[in-house]
């Protein structure tokens, strides 16, 4: 084979692409498609509830076209992270709405399932043996940590994929999974260079986020062949330059010039980018070093309680310069109220004040005066739903009458958009596990299912 | 001295994985990247200030094919989502940088 082309369909299957664009993809035959269907980039919520970031009605349009496309020229299709999270709920929700669009299409393919949720104990016997790593700011990962977690997926590297694809399989429907392995498994088997497939891969797997104007929802045909790789867009209207495809190479990981997968690091200081015509570019001279030991990512999360939250605006300027003072008026009046019912570590209260240090936390250096208005976002966080709304509507009425020091507006702090006021969030986890994991077969935790769809 | 918002064409943060935010400027042309880049106005100093943190925990990569620099920092707060946290997805994190003025 002397060269293979890759479409890719999108950054993230649901988020939508052009139709016409799948179009152009298909009309240059290439011999696989992939699309991303996932992230932790929204947060721990998707991982604990089983939940998508993207709703059935998207996945349905943008599966039904790609799908499609896939069957109609005959060609391996690979959708990795499914469901957002890649845990059972999120394969099972994307295979779910892939039956319903083969029948209704009248499709029929052998379809690999790949699923990717860790076994506790497997996890645990890691930690015993010192197998696993922290990657930052979070503790090593003990044997307690792996028991509180709601669910615990493993990012899959290449070879699950390749299983799924020398037993025949037409569609991959993955779990968790390294993005770069979507797009890097096939070539992997057909022998070209690791380190300029997985480059390549790294690169398209945000679909068309590397051209210009900017497209993550668009699709994008890399062309891999024995010394370099070529990426097109598929939007006729967009284009990729050497600087685009560079500055690419910044995006969310945190050093360009490196990145790591379970099989090795990918080295692109010696890559390098040239322009062909108004709408391509040619890359070459990224190298592929392999690691000694493999090793995978594991992602957990734990349930930290049930949320409520209401939404006032404040225009009072006596009221904007006292937020301190209230804030901490308000907490003490909670405590107060449900002492008897409640401890200290029964629930979680927080403020945060848009227009005065919403985001960043603390004022920055330019703040002079009092914003004419400050919104306040009021969170209660509690062990179920029920004291959390309880909380949250005490700490609600607390706020609205609350005194501070020169109070004029003495009928009510709070402007409310909505009646009701207050919106239950429902449950909320966190990311306490994000480590690595040595493996001697990095293959092993990842089993790969066949079945005949249609 | 220009401020650094106006020298860059691209100045964003973003989260890389739940732990990690990172933050990038894309300058214009190579002169711009340059004046900025050996300047001592960025520097892991500069930013450890900005965002209250050691020193030792600013990464900052001069990436000359895209005449670009890339700072990546970790989360202050909890990961990313997690109760306590203000931008889960780390794409406004960058305010700090804004007005840092640049010879």
């Amino acid at each position: 084979m002397d060269e293979l082309r890759v479409l890719s369909v999108c950054g993230n299957l649901g988020y939508g692409f052009p139709k016409t664009s799948l179009d152009n993809g298909l009309a240059r035959d290439p011999h696989i498609m992939g699309a991303d269907n996932g992230s932790t980039d929204a947060g721990p919520y998707y991982l604990g509830s089983g939940d998508q970031l993207t709703k059935r009605e998207q996945i349905r349009r943008d599966l039904g076209f790609s799908l499609a496309a896939a069957r109609k020229k005959k060609i391996p299709y690979i959708i990795g992270s499914a469901g957002t999270a890649g845990g059972n709920p999120h394969v099972d929700s994307v295979l779910d709405t892939m039956h319903e669009l083969a029948k209704r299409d009248g499709h029929r393919f052998k379809l690999a399932v790949i699923r990717s949720e860790m076994d506790k104990e497997f996890i645990k016997r890691a930690v015993r043996e010192k197998r696993t790593r922290t990657l930052g700011k979070l503790p090593e990962l003990t044997e307690e940590m792996v028991d509180e977690s709601v669910r615990i997926v493993g990012q899959m590297g290449l070879e699950p994929f390749m299983t799924a694809l020398e037993g025949g399989a037409e569609v991959v429907l993955a779990g968790r999974s390294c993005d770069t392995a979507i797009y890097t498994s096939y070539a992997a088997m057909q022998g070209f260079d690791l380190g300029l497939a997985f480059h390549m891969a790294k690169i398209i797997e945000c679909g068309a986020q590397c051209a210009l104007p900017i497209g993550a929802n668009d699709c994008i045909l890399g062309t891999l062949r024995e010394d370099h790789f070529e990426l097109e867009p598929m939007n006729e209207g967009m284009r990729v330059t050497p600087g685009s495809v560079a500055a690419h190479m910044m995006y969310e990981q945190p050093d360009p010039y490196l990145f790591y997968e379970p099989e090795g690091v990918i080295d692109l200081k010696d890559s390098e980018f040239e322009q062909l015509g108004e709408r391509r570019v040619r890359v070459s001279g990224s190298r592929f070093v392999q690691a000694q030991t493999p090793t995978i990512k594991i992602e957990g999360v734990r349930l930290r309680g049930y949320r409520t939250i209401a939404v006032a605006g404040m225009t009072d300027p006596r009221l904007i310069a006292s937020l301190d003072e209230v804030e901490a008026n308000v907490k003490n009046t909670v405590a107060d109220m449900v002492r008897g019912a409640l401890s200290p570590e029964d629930y979680e209260l927080r403020f945060i004040f848009y227009g005065r240090d919403g985001v960043m936390g603390r004022p920055s250096a330019e703040d002079q005066g009092t914003p004419r208005e400050v919104g306040v976002v009021m969170e209660a966080i509690a062990r179920d739903q029920t004291t959390a709304n309880a909380v949250l509507s005490l700490t609600r009425s607390t706020f609205l009458h609350s005194g501070f020091e020169g109070r004029k507006a003495t009928a009510g702090n709070l402007a409310f958009p909505f009646s009701p006021s207050d919106f239950e969030g429902g449950p909320v986890y966190e990311f306490h596990i994000y480590h690595l994991v040595e493996l001697e077969d990095a293959a092993a935790p990842f089993e790969v299912e066949f079945a005949q769809v249609g | 001295m220009e401020r650094l918002y106006d020298l860059a064409e691209v100045l964003r943060s973003k989260n890389a994985g739940p732990l990690h935010i990172t933050l990038d400027l894309l300058f214009p042309d190579e002169a711009t990247y340059r004046r900025v880049a050996d300047s001592e106005a960025l520097t892991p100093g500069v930013v450890s200030e900005l965002y209250e943190m050691e020193v030792e925990q600013v990464k900052i990569v001069h990436f000359d094919a895209a005449n670009a620099i890339k700072i990546t920092i970790p989360r202050k707060g909890p990961t990313s989502g997690a109760p306590g946290d203000r931008d889960v997805y780390g794409a406004q994190q960058h305010g700090p940088l804004l007005d840092l003025m640049i010879p």
